[in-house]
């Protein structure tokens, strides 16, 4: 019987403190939310925010954009040709990186990259006293670090999706037409042919919740920081990791919302 | 004898983290424009007392009156308004990696009082040199300072919106003898200039007899002794003797070296 009860004690803590964090999460992401409502507003810090995650990280979301669109369009077109259905790879390539790709590796990369310096910059915050140096300057942490980031983050993560899109299909483009044998033309009308509004708006939706989501965890574990360097390790760790699972997550919900029948 | 209410009072203050109570019932009173000096060992809790005042840290019990208003009681906007009145040095400065020294300077006064850019540039560089700093470290960040000049630009922060009331923790750890004296005096130039209540938080005994008006021991989570700061070396008090003293024997027990000491 005592085997038992601490077998689930060892289950029920775990769930019990996943549950606690979920609901810390929750509060913060609204805490910060309100202020993007609410004056005073940051317009400097918002700027900043933007051009961290969009301008600097465009050229990592662009190598990995066209690479993945030529490494689909070589791997569709091996296995489509045994069953001679070599004439979808466009097609196939164009919804894949709108759809799933574009957002889903764009959101990966960003979260490695800005997540975690979030993280470490809040938490470093923390741990010097910075963030209470800021509440007592008559600012509040919230409304200056978090809200500005998580609006950057809604509005960058579509920016960077829209160029990983075209940058997707370009890397199939490139590989078609010169290694594949594809006729460009033939290859272009095929690749608009079958795209409908929807696989746009949908990547650019889960991009923007994807944003949202990457500001939020390298805000939140940046802000809940304890202890020095080791402690911004690990948020920074956190950050990235929570990032990562929850865009996986979040794209087969929101996959879910868009196109189940 | 002055019957004005103090500046601050603070009555049975408790904070507890986890089963630890680092404040256990403090009660202190500050008068408008005098400075006290709150001496305690490491852990002792003042960093936690300072941060309890200054809104920081919630406490679990005990009132914080500040011009005769209970602070916790207050709604969040009439809060804010008091905590404008306040200047904060932090131990280690805690200046913005990310801003040059100018805007660290001006960020109280560009948030409080809507001051344009520019008048908040000039006024900084005024405040810079009232704490010996000259007009070109304005344009440097942080991390290009010493040890010695950050303390001085985060000392400018927290007079910039000439606070009423000011706080110092440990404004001279880490500096060498020369230069933590060179602090007190521009602290207390400062202080006597703003006509400021301040609470200062130190082990340095020679900074706490050269800021204070009043000094005050925090020890167990209590004040166990409070008396003019000049009579701090010579207060009669057993546990603020063995301090002030530096003596391993006495009322105060380190648990580290019990702990050392155990087979």
């Amino acid at each position: 019987m005592t085997s038992l009860a601490a077998a689930l004690a060892g289950i029920g803590r775990p769930v019990l403190m996943l549950c606690r964090t979920a609901g810390r999460v929750a509060l913060f992401a609204v805490s910060g939310l309100s202020h993007l409502i609410r004056p005073p507003f940051h317009l400097r810090m918002f700027l900043r925010a933007l051009v961290e995650m969009a301008y600097f990280s465009l050229p990592v979301v662009a190598l990995t954009a066209i690479f993945t669109g030529m490494v689909l369009a070589l791997q569709s077109y091996t296995g489509f040709a045994r069953f001679s259905a070599q004439g979808a790879v466009a097609s196939v390539v164009v919804l894949s990186v709108t759809r799933e790709l574009g957002p889903v590796l764009a959101g990966l990369m960003v979260a490695g990259r800005v997540g975690a310096a979030m993280a470490a910059e809040i938490g470093t915050m923390r741990v010097t006293d910075q963030i209470d140096a800021l509440a007592t300057l008559s600012t509040d942490p919230m409304k200056y670090l978090v809200a500005p980031r998580l609006l950057g983050g809604i509005l960058a993560l579509p920016m960077l999706v829209v160029v990983a899109d075209i940058l997707g299909v370009l890397g199939g483009f490139i590989v078609s037409t010169t290694s594949l044998g594809f006729n460009p033309a033939a290859y272009l009308h095929s690749t608009f042919a079958y795209l409908e509004t929807i696989d746009v708006v949908s990547g650019l939706v889960k991009a923007a919740v994807f944003g949202f989501l990457i500001a939020l965890m390298g805000c939140y574990n940046g802000y809940m920081t304890r202890g020095g360097a080791e402690g911004v390790g690990a948020a920074t760790t956190a950050a990235v990791v929570s990032a990562s699972i929850l865009i996986l997550a979040f794209d087969y919900v929101l996959t879910g919302l868009f196109f189940s029948q | 004898m002055s019957t004005a209410p103090p500046k601050i009072r603070i009555r049975g203050l408790v904070k507890s983290f986890g089963g630890k109570k680092v404040l256990d019932g403090i009660d202190l009173d500050i008068k408008q424009g005098t400075s006290l000096v709150v001496i305690g060992g490491s852990g002792s809790g003042k960093s936690v007392l300072v941060k309890c005042i200054l809104n920081l840290l919630t406490p679990d019990a005990g009132t914080i009156e500040i011009d005769g208003e209970n602070v916790l009681a207050l709604p969040p906007r009439a809060r804010r308004a008091i905590y404008a009145k306040v200047g904060m040095l932090f131990q280690n400065g805690a200046l913005f990696d990310s801003l040059p020294v100018w805007e660290n300077v001006a960020f109280g006064l560009l948030a409080r009082h809507r001051v344009t850019r520019g008048e908040a540039r000039a006024r900084a560089g005024e405040i810079l040199a009232q704490v010996g700093l000259g007009p070109e470290v304005s344009r440097l960040f942080p991390a290009e300072l010493s040890g010695g000049m950050q303390k001085r630009v985060a000392l400018a922060r927290a007079i910039a919106a000439q606070p009423e009331m000011l706080f110092f923790d440990e404004p001279t750890t880490g500096l060498d003898p020369i230069l933590g004296a060179v602090i007190d005096g521009l602290i207390v130039d400062c202080v006597k200039r703003l006509g400021s209540t301040a609470l200062a938080i130190t082990h340095d005994m020679s900074s706490a007899q050269h800021i204070g008006d009043e000094a005050a021991m925090l020890y167990q989570g209590r004040i166990v002794w409070r008396g003019p700061a000049t009579s701090l070396l010579t207060s009669g008090n057993p546990v603020v003797d063995q301090f002030t003293h530096g003596r391993r024997e006495g009322p105060i027990k380190m648990e580290v070296c019990d702990e050392a000491a155990k087979p």
